[in-house]
């Protein structure tokens, strides 16, 4: 498992990119991890993290109809926050296992 | 030598010609996944799977309960082709069908559409087949762009790391 000092921490990260432990991360990581895709974040950005993060705490699948069904941000939104990458950069950033979703 | 490099997939062309509801959600289902990855992509809805962009019917597609051998009944044995054939039968397992997906957090079709523009894929009617099917634009989904013809179709096919999926 490749280690990657991120923000000044290591971590263990995936083949990909993924943090292994999601209670690894803080919001220093998210926006250097961010900052890597070429996103800045907001505070909508921390939102949708944040609530990515709940969710995947809670042991729920992630799609991107939930998120837009969470009164955050609805799709269109999410795709304008997340280029090229609703679930896939979100999921990144927050610091969360890569979405096992189709949809 | 042999090149390492990754070579993408920059734009995908799906095309649906059935009206099935397992090939039109085939259909939405790659597309959105598409979208979803960052991938360019267009939807080109043809024949009978103009169906599955028109108003009227896109929200209540049907699956084949006869000439449809992986059919089973609830519990896993095979479903009699004679039963299939019952009036309401087709309609009944239909909407069992779409329950179950809904319970998955497969959107119905006009949801769906809606998922595949707001990420910014593009949806298209062949203009032969709503000729022939003598549909207007008003009949199909607002989320359908345009009515076009195959060599437009093909036009928007462009680029070499482009492909075209017929589902």
């Amino acid at each position: 498992m490749p280690i990657k000092t991120i923000a000044g921490v290591d971590l263990n990260i995936s083949e990909e990119g993924y943090l292994e432990d999601m209670t690894q991360w803080n919001e220093e990581i998210a926006k250097e991890i961010a900052s890597e895709i070429g996103i800045e974040l907001t505070p909508k950005h921390f939102e949708v993290i944040n609530y990515l993060r709940e969710k995947t705490a809670a042991k729920e699948a992630l799609t991107i109809r939930q998120v837009g069904k969470s009164g955050i941000v609805d799709i269109k939104g999410l795709y304008v926050l997340f280029p090229k990458g609703p679930l896939k950069f979100s999921s990144k950033i927050a610091g969360i296992p890569k979405p096992t979703s189709c949809i | 030598m042999e090149s390492k490099e990754k070579k993408p997939l920059e734009k995908v062309c799906i095309i649906c010609a059935k009206g099935n509801l397992e090939d039109v959600y085939a259909t939405l289902v790659m597309a959105n996944g598409a979208v979803m990855e960052g991938i360019e992509t267009n939807v080109f809805f043809t024949f009978f799977g103009l169906d599955g962009i028109t108003k009227k019917t896109m929200n209540n597609l049907h699956t084949a309960t006869t000439g449809n051998p992986a059919m089973r009944m609830p519990g896993g044995l095979p479903f009699p082709t004679m039963l299939g054939g019952l009036p309401g039968v087709e309609s009944a397992v239909s909407g069992m069908m779409r329950k179950q997906m809904g319970e998955l957090d497969m959107p119905p079709v006009d949801e769906f559409l809606e998922m595949i523009t707001a990420g910014g894929g593009t949806i298209y009617a062949c203009k032969l087949a709503i000729d022939m099917f003598k549909l207007k634009k008003e009949d199909l989904s607002s989320e359908v762009k345009d009515i076009i013809t195959i060599g437009q179709f093909y036009e928007l096919c462009d680029g070499d790391r482009t492909q075209i999926i017929f589902t």
